[in-house]
């Protein structure tokens, strides 16, 4: 860590560095990814080399012969961008001990829920178990959405995919998300937390964090997906802000196992509908006779959000 | 002048991890699986004992192994490993990747069945599994061959006008698990030999920001193939060369194909690793007998040396090609190599025996009910069944 | 652009000139347009922090305007723009208007 005074991070002095994700990619208008990503890079100070699963942020930053990504960047392939990052950084230590590198680097992990929570689960928690020095980063919008809007084990409960449907008999999707953070905090890894790009100092605070941690750390980051959601290309900051409002997406952060809650919005509390009614996708939730949908969406939130409470007061400072 | 060499007496595995110690590649990334665990084992101990100062990654699953060695090859450096069967199986998604990549990584595969049945023993299921990914594949008659291969392998895939991934295969057990007297070659000579690798465009050069591994539409994918295609047609010409420089250095000579007693040979037997030994000795006893065979032993299986190929085994009247693994619906995936290298020449009569599977032995015996099949289609030349599984109960 | 033969391609696919994809236009896909009415800026620079295609333009930690080869017209900057008094800076319009 920097022992010089720092100076306080606004968007003035942020502004300074440049995009290090162009603009000339191929999202959606309006995507979230991009967002996240661009924020990201902005905390970064050492050279940093990037892999990313495939996926809609992979297949449209990087269409040859194009490439918006000025950092080293490798895609491989769809469950493995932890362990093709694992491989980097031990190639990079493995030349640092030789001497043929001098220079401290960063490595980040990127991938989708659908790369990270299902199919890249396996090589994510292999490479976070081997104590790897590399931040792995999901970009959370809730379902496999480059190839079409499919579930993952981290779209909401109740949530219309093209795999389940909101049909006659089953209302969308049966199960409630997996809560990956969480199960990353398990792995013991230097620095675990979640974040949203509606906060971005929150955001880029933990990137550095998780950076400067001596050990494999993890982070999941909500981003809208306007196509997914069925909601407006321009409210992928509103509807982020409003999941940490609501407490489905809060923002907190584990630190060699302290958890800190570092939003807590207390009586500002959004009640789920709020989050819910904007997105397409939850349409049914609010048509008549699935009134227990929202009833079950809500209680599922404020259970996860009171344990997360409890987790902080055992665990906390 | 051959340098002066150690002879030992060793597993084909132990062997292997000789080759992998005096390399001394910068990651290995490994999973463990039978029958090749006996080479991450003791390539462990050489890390753990500081004979090495390579970086193991031990990951959680082959797909990792391969997934690992792809991104540790890009950032930069030397990177091997090894495998067997199902692992093989999982790592087939990345094979590609490695080979899209033109990344020299090169793997020892100890060849075993694939599952189902499961079954850990010998046969070469996996490696034909394999053979379409883009990999250069050098196999091996025994732990010499092996070792020597091995030593070769990084110089192949190196090789300017290559940059590919490389596997070496052996039999699983009979091999890998049998004690052999065998000749290694001093350190120095090994270093000397493979030399230090520079990465084309690596990753961790970030001065040089790149991006490997785009998407690419059908407006360009047809031509990242040919190019692919483009250095997999230099691995041949990059194989003999490299092979005669070891030559020099070993005293053993190695082809892109053995042969063995082929020249004058009426009928003929093909086959790869293990059971060419077994082979070599029937065919003396015939010979002894005044029958006219010969043995082809394919050491470079992809790229396939068709026109050599063609070219020795035209004048033979039969051609028997065992296959150690099948192609179910089709024939044995040696045989159709063999047909379509003979197919520009009138040629001997063709027929193709599936043997080994699963571990089963291929003895003397069956080698004789073989070669007596073959005098008797070159004097007829009628095959009665063109594919027939034989070392089977009937 | 001229399209590559196989000889050409650069080894492995790699692409080597990062952050080329700035020469390739996005803004034909807009069908709203982002419009900057400078006297309610307050130069916050959310619009810059939250835009997904690094399209505004900023200069001496100054937003100074759009970069329109780029800008998809989402619409994000304009509905983050607190502008002054209640009155946008950024105003989203019809595309050709
Ligand atoms: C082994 C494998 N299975 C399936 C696919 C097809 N596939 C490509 S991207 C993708 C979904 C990606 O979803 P996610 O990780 O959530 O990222 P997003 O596209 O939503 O950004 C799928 C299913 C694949 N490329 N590889
Ligand atoms: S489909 Fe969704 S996640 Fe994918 S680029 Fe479009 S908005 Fe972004
Ligand atoms: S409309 Fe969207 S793409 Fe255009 S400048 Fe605003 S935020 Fe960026």
């Amino acid at each position: 860590m920097s022992t010089t005074q720092e100076k306080p991070m606004t968007l003035k002095s942020l502004s300074h560095k440049k995009d290090l994700l162009t603009g000339g990619h191929r999202m959606c208008s309006g995507c979230g990814a991009p967002i996240v990503l661009r924020q990201v890079l902005l905390a970064v100070e050492n050279p940093v080399v990037l892999t990313n699963a495939t996926g809609c942020l992979e297949v449209s930053t990087c269409l040859f012969p194009f490439t918006a990504w000025r950092v080293p960047w490798m895609h491989s392939a769809f469950e493995n961008s932890a362990a093709t990052a694992s491989g980097i950084e031990t190639m990079y230590r493995a030349l640092r001990k030789k001497g043929k590198i001098k220079k401290e680097m960063n490595f980040i992990a990127i991938g989708g829920d659908g790369g990270t929570y299902d199919i890249g689960f396996q090589s994510l928690s292999g490479a976070m178990e081997r104590g790897h020095k590399m931040l792995y980063i999901c970009y959370d919008n809730g379902a496999y959405m480059n190839t079409g809007i499919q579930r993952s084990s981290a779209t909401p409960f109740g949530a219309d995919t093209t795999t389940c449907p909101a049909g006659d008999v089953v209302p969308g999707k049966p199960q409630r998300r997996k809560d990956l953070t969480r199960i990353m905090a398990a792995h013991n890894v230097a620095y675990a937390a979640q974040a949203s790009p509606h906060n971005w100092k929150d955001l880029i605070t933990k990137v550095k964090k998780a950076l400067a941690a001596d050990g494999p750390s993890y982070m999941g980051i909500i981003a809208p997906c306007n196509r997914g959601w069925r909601c407006q290309t321009n409210d992928a900051i509103q509807l982020s802000k409003l999941a940490v409002d609501a407490c489905f997406w809060p923002l907190y952060e584990v630190e060699g196992g302290k958890w800190t809650i570092n939003y807590d919005p207390k009586d500002k509390k959004r009640p789920i509908k709020d989050w819910l009614k904007p997105q397409g996708r939850f349409k049914h939730l609010f048509a008549p006779g699935n009134e227990w949908m929202l009833e079950k969406f809500q209680q599922g939130v404020d259970a996860d959000w009171e344990s997360l409470k409890k987790l902080q007061e055992a665990f906390g400072r | 002048m051959p340098t002066a060499t150690k002879t030992v007496a060793v597993t084909g595995n132990q062997a292997v991890a000789e080759a992998l110690r005096q390399i001394n590649p910068d990651v290995v990334p490994a999973y463990p699986i039978t029958p090749s665990t006996d080479i991450v084992q003791r390539f462990s101990e050489f890390v753990n004992n500081g004979e090495v100062d390579t970086e193991m990654i031990l990951v959680e699953s082959e797909h990792s192994a391969m997934s690992a060695a792809i991104g540790a090859s890009a950032a930069g450096g030397r990177v091997a490993t090894a495998t067997s069967s199902q692992g093989m199986a999982l790592m087939w998604e990345m094979l590609f990747i490695a080979s899209g990549y033109r990344l020299p990584i090169f793997m020892a595969l100890v060849n075993r069945a694939l599952s189902a049945p499961l079954n850990i023993h010998g046969d070469h299921s996996d490696g034909m599994g394999m053979r379409d990914s883009g990999w250069i594949q050098l196999w091996s008659e025994n732990a010499q061959e092996a070792y020597d291969n091995m030593v070769m392998a990084p110089r192949i895939a190196e090789h300017m006008d290559v940059r590919l991934p490389i596997i070496v295969c052996l039999d699983g057990f009979i091999i890998s698990h049998s004690i052999e007297s065998m000749k290694y070659l001093p350190d120095e000579e090994v270093k000397k030999f493979v030399g230090e690798f520079a990465q084309l465009n690596p990753l961790l050069d970030t001065d040089n920001p790149k991006s490997i591994g785009a998407l690419v539409l059908p407006d360009y994918y047809m031509e990242h193939k040919r190019a692919q295609h483009e250095a997999m047609l230099k691995v041949k010409k990059v194989v003999q060369d490299v092979s005669a420089e070891f030559a020099k250095l070993s005293g053993r000579k190695y082809e892109i194909f053995e042969t063995y007693r082929l020249e004058d040979a009426e009928v003929v037997l093909v086959s790869l690793n293990s059971a060419a030994g077994t082979i070599k000795d029937e065919i003396d006893r015939y010979r002894d007998k005044g029958i006219k065979a010969g043995l082809l032993k394919p050491r470079l299986f992809r790229p396939f040396p068709y026109e050599e190929v063609g070219a020795a085994l035209k004048n033979a009247k039969a051609v028997c090609v065992m296959d150690r693994a099948d192609s179910f619906g089709g024939y044995g995936p040696m045989f159709m190599e063999i047909a379509s290298a003979l197919y520009p020449h009138k040629g001997p009569v063709l027929f193709n025996k599936i043997y080994g599977l699963g571990g089963r032995d291929l003895m003397p015996l069956d080698v004789d009910q073989v070669i007596d099949e073959t005098v008797e289609v070159a004097k007829t030349g009628k095959v009665k069944m063109v594919k027939e599984y034989i070392t089977v109960r009937n | 652009m001229k399209q590559m033969n196989w000889k050409e391609l650069p080894h492995a696919g790699t692409i080597l000139d990062a952050g080329n994809a700035h020469t390739y236009k996005t803004g034909s896909w807009r069908s709203l347009k982002p419009r900057w009415i400078e006297e309610n800026c307050i130069q916050c620079l959310f619009c810059w922090i939250y835009c997904p295609d690094s399209s505004v333009m900023v200069k001496d930690e100054k937003m100074t305007g759009f970069d329109y080869d780029h800008c998809k017209g989402c619409g994000v900057c304009a509905m983050e723009c607190p502008g002054k008094k209640g009155a946008k800076a950024i105003v989203m319009e019809e595309e050709g208007k």
